[in-house]
C-alpha cells in the first residue's frame, strides 16, 4: 500500500475532505472547525493510499483500522469517507440534523466506515490499542491507526494506554498526535503545557516522531518508517495549526468551535483553490 | 431445573475459584474469549485462567480506565474479553469508558466486579460498593447478574460468554453458601421461585438469598408462610415473576446487599408501582457508607440478616388490607 504514493493527489484529497468538511459544518451552522482543519492532511494520506480498506465492506477483518479518539472532529473524518465512498456525499449535509448518521462526534454504531465511537477524550486511544492487540491475536497483519489531540493529553488514560501499548510491544499501533497547540479554552501552554509530547512518547517506550502535521508528504515518509520499526509502538507528533486552510478560522485565535454559515464555507473553498492553485495549500508557511 | 439443596451450608468452593473454573470451561469452547486484570488477578482469583491460557490473558497493571476502554476495542476487533477488577473499581471507577467504550459503541464487554457490598469486609469503607448496580442500571442495554453460588455462577459465566453485549456480574470473590445441587440450571432474565408460600415474598439476590431462606424458615414457626424468590438478574428484571408474586401474595420485601437507592429493590418498585401497587419492605444499605469490620458484623450492621427480613416482612403483612 505504501509503495510509490501519488502526492499531488493525496494533497488534491486533503484540500477536498477541507472543502467538504467546511461546507457540512457550515450547513449545520456551527461545529468543530479548527481541529477537524488541522487534521485534513493526516486523513488524506490514511485514506488516500496508506491504509488498507475497502468502502464497499468497511467491516472486512483485514482492513487497517483508525480510532479518531478526537472525537469531536467528526465531520472531517466524514468528509474523507464520504469522498471515499463509504456513503453518499449527500448525506454530509446532514451533519447533526435529526435523525443523522453523521453526529458532531464519531458515532461507530450510526456511521459507515468509524471503526469506534468516540468523543470522551482519552477513551480511543485505549480502544484502538484493544483492537491492535485484538487484531494481533487473531494473526491479522492490520494496523491501528489513532489520531489523538494534543489536550487530549491532559487526560491520565492517555499515559495509560501508552504504558500499556508499551508493555504489549504494539507494532503495528500508530498514533498521531494533532500538535495544534490549542485546546478549547485556549493555548495549551496557558492552560495545562502537555511538555515536549515527543520526549513524553519516547520514555513511555514508543518509537517517536515529530513532522510538519500539514505536509503529506512529510507525515506519509513519517509511517512509512514507523513501520520498519518493530517490537515498539509508534507516534508521530503532528506539528500543525488550528483551523489551518479555513481562511476565517485561521483568523481566529478561539478557533475549536465556530458558528458560520454556507456562505463563508464557500468562500472558505474558493480559498483553498485559490492556495491550490499559487501552491500555498494549505497554508502556513507551506510551499508546494 | 433448578433444585434447592435440603441443607443450606458454607461451600466449600469459593466464588471466584468456581467463576475462573466455569471460565476456563468457556474459554477451551470459545478461542475469541481473552482476560485482562488490573493487578487484582490474586485477589480475584483469576490467576488459573492465565496459566491455563496464557497468551490469553492480561494484566494491565493499576489501569482500570485503560483496560475498560481497551475492552471494547477488543471486543471490536472479534474478542470476547472479559474485565475482573473489585466492584468499587469495575463501575465507579471506570463509568465512563464501560458507558463509551463499551456500551454506547454496542461491543460485547464482560465486567466482573468481585467483593460485592459487605463482602469487602476487612477492605472497608472506601472498598465497599454499595452503589455500584445503582449506577449500573441506569446504563441502557447492560445486563446486570448477581449469582447467588458457585453452581449458579457456572450457569451464569456460561450465558454470559454466549451471550452478546454488555454484563455486570458482581460477586463476593471467598465465602458463599451453596443452595442449589450441582445439575441445576438457570436462565438470565428469568427469577427462580425457590420456595413457594403464600403471606409474602421475599425477593432476593446474592447473599441475601441465603437470608431470605433462613427468613422463611423463621417466619414458618411463627405460622406466616413466605415464598423465596432469586432474583438474580437484576437487569432486565423479571417482571412478569414480580407481578405474579405480589398478585398471589400481597406483600413484599426486597433483600440486597447495596444501597436499596437504584438497585433491586428500587427495580421491584418501579415494576410494581406501575402494575400491582403492592405493600413493599426494602432490605438493604439506607444510603450509608461502607465500614471495615468481618462480613458476618457488617451485616448485621446494615441490617441485611433474616432478622430483619422477618420484621420487614412482617411489617409488609401487615400494611395489606
Amino acid at each position: 500500500m505504501d509503495n510509490k504514493p501519488d502526492f499531488e493527489k493525496i494533497r488534491q484529497f486533503s484540500a477536498d475532505i477541507r472543502k467538504e468538511m467546511v461546507r457540512a459544518i457550515g450547513t449545520a451552522g456551527f461545529g468543530h472547525i479548527g481541529g477537524s482543519a488541522s487534521i485534513a492532511d493526516v486523513l488524506a494520506v490514511l485514506y488516500g493510499g496508506m491504509m488498507k480498506i475497502n468502502p464497499a465492506d468497511p467491516h472486512w477483518e483485514e482492513r487497517d483500522w483508525l480510532v479518531l479518539s478526537k472525537g469531536h472532529c467528526g465531520p472531517a473524518l466524514y468528509a474523507a469517507l464520504a469522498l471515499k465512498g463509504y456513503f453518499p456525499m449527500e448525506e454530509l449535509k446532514t451533519v447533526n440534523k435529526p435523525g443523522t448518521s453523521l453526529p458532531s462526534h464519531a458515532d461507530g454504531r450510526k456511521t459507515q466506515g468509524v471503526d469506534m465511537s468516540t468523543g470522551s477524550l482519552g477513551q480511543g486511544m485505549s480502544s484502538a490499542i484493544g483492537i491492535a492487540l485484538g487484531n494481533k491475536l487473531q494473526k491479522r497483519e492490520s494496523y491501528t491507526y489513532c489520531i489523538i489531540g494534543d489536550g487530549e493529553t491532559n487526560e491520565g488514560e492517555i499515559w495509560e494506554g501508552a504504558e500499556a501499548a508499551n508493555s504489549l510491544k504494539l507494532d503495528h499501533f500508530i498514533v498521531f498526535v494533532d500538535w495544534n497547540k490549542k485546546q478549547l479554552d485556549g493555548r495549551l501552554e496557558d492552560i495545562c503545557p502537555p511538555l515536549d509530547l515527543e520526549e513524553k512518547f519516547k520514555a513511555f517506550g514508543f518509537d517517536a516522531q515529530k513532522v510538519k502535521g500539514y505536509d503529506t508528504r512529510e507525515i506519509w515518509n513519517a509511517v512509512v518508517k514507523a513501520k520498519a520499526v518493530t517490537g515498539k509502538p509508534h507516534v508521530i507528533i503532528l506539528d500543525t495549526i488550528k483551523g489551518l486552510g479555513i481562511n476565517f478560522a485561521e483568523q481566529q485565535e478561539f478557533n475549536h468551535y465556530m458558528t458560520f454559515g454556507t456562505e463563508e464555507a464557500e468562500k472558505a473553498c474558493d480559498e483553498i483553490d485559490k492556495r491550490l492553485k499559487d501552491g500555498t495549500y494549505p497554508g502556513g508557511d507551506f510551499k508546494w | 431445573m433448578v433444585k434447592l439443596r435440603k441443607e443450606i451450608a458454607v461451600s466449600p468452593e469459593e466464588m471466584r475459584s468456581a467463576y475462573c473454573n466455569a471460565l476456563i470451561e468457556e474459554a477451551k469452547k470459545n478461542d475469541k474469549i481473552v482476560t485482562l486484570d488490573c493487578d487484582l488477578s490474586s485477589s480475584c482469583g483469576t490467576k488459573p485462567f492465565k496459566k491455563a491460557f496464557p497468551d490469553r490473558a492480561f494484566n494491565m497493571g493499576i489501569q482500570e480506565q485503560n483496560a475498560c476502554a481497551m475492552a471494547g476495542g477488543l471486543s471490536a476487533s472479534g474478542m470476547i474479553p472479559f474485565l475482573h477488577t473489585f466492584a468499587v473499581f469495575a463501575t465507579r471507577r471506570i463509568y465512563d469508558q464501560i458507558f463509551l467504550s463499551c456500551a454506547y459503541a454496542g461491543q460485547n464487554v464482560k465486567i466482573i466486579g468481585g467483593d460485592a457490598g459487605v463482602s469487602a469486609a476487612f477492605n472497608g469503607g472506601t472498598h465497599m460498593a454499595f452503589e455500584d448496580i445503582g449506577i449500573m442500571r441506569v446504563m441502557p442495554h447492560v445486563t446486570i447478574v448477581e449469582p447467588s453460588d458457585p453452581t449458579m455462577m457456572r450457569s451464569v459465566v456460561r450465558q454470559t460468554a454466549e451471550t452478546y453485549g454488555v454484563f455486570y456480574l458482581r460477586m463476593p470473590r471467598k465465602t458463599v453458601c451453596d443452595i442449589y445441587e450441582p445439575d441445576s440450571e438457570f436462565t438470565i432474565g428469568k427469577a427462580e421461585i425457590i420456595r413457594d408460600g403464600s403471606d409474602v415474598t421475599l425477593i432476593a439476590a446474592g447473599l441475601e438469598v441465603a437470608q431470605a431462606l433462613k427468613a422463611a424458615d423463621q417466619l414458618g414457626r411463627q405460622g406466616i408462610s413466605a415464598r423465596v424468590v432469586d432474583m438474580f438478574t437484576i437487569k432486565p428484571v423479571d417482571k412478569e415473576c414480580i407481578v405474579k408474586c405480589a398478585e398471589e401474595t400481597g406483600a413484599i420485601v426486597t433483600c440486597e446487599n447495596e444501597n436499596i437507592i437504584g438497585g433491586l429493590g428500587s427495580a421491584v418498585a418501579e415494576v410494581l408501582a406501575e402494575s400491582v401497587p403492592t405493600p413493599m419492605e426494602r432490605i438493604g444499605v439506607q444510603d450509608e457508607f461502607g465500614e471495615v469490620g468481618p462480613q458476618s458484623y457488617l451485616e448485621k450492621r446494615f441490617e441485611l440478616t433474616s432478622e430483619f427480613i422477618v420484621e420487614k416482612a412482617k411489617k409488609a403483612i401487615a400494611r395489606k388490607r
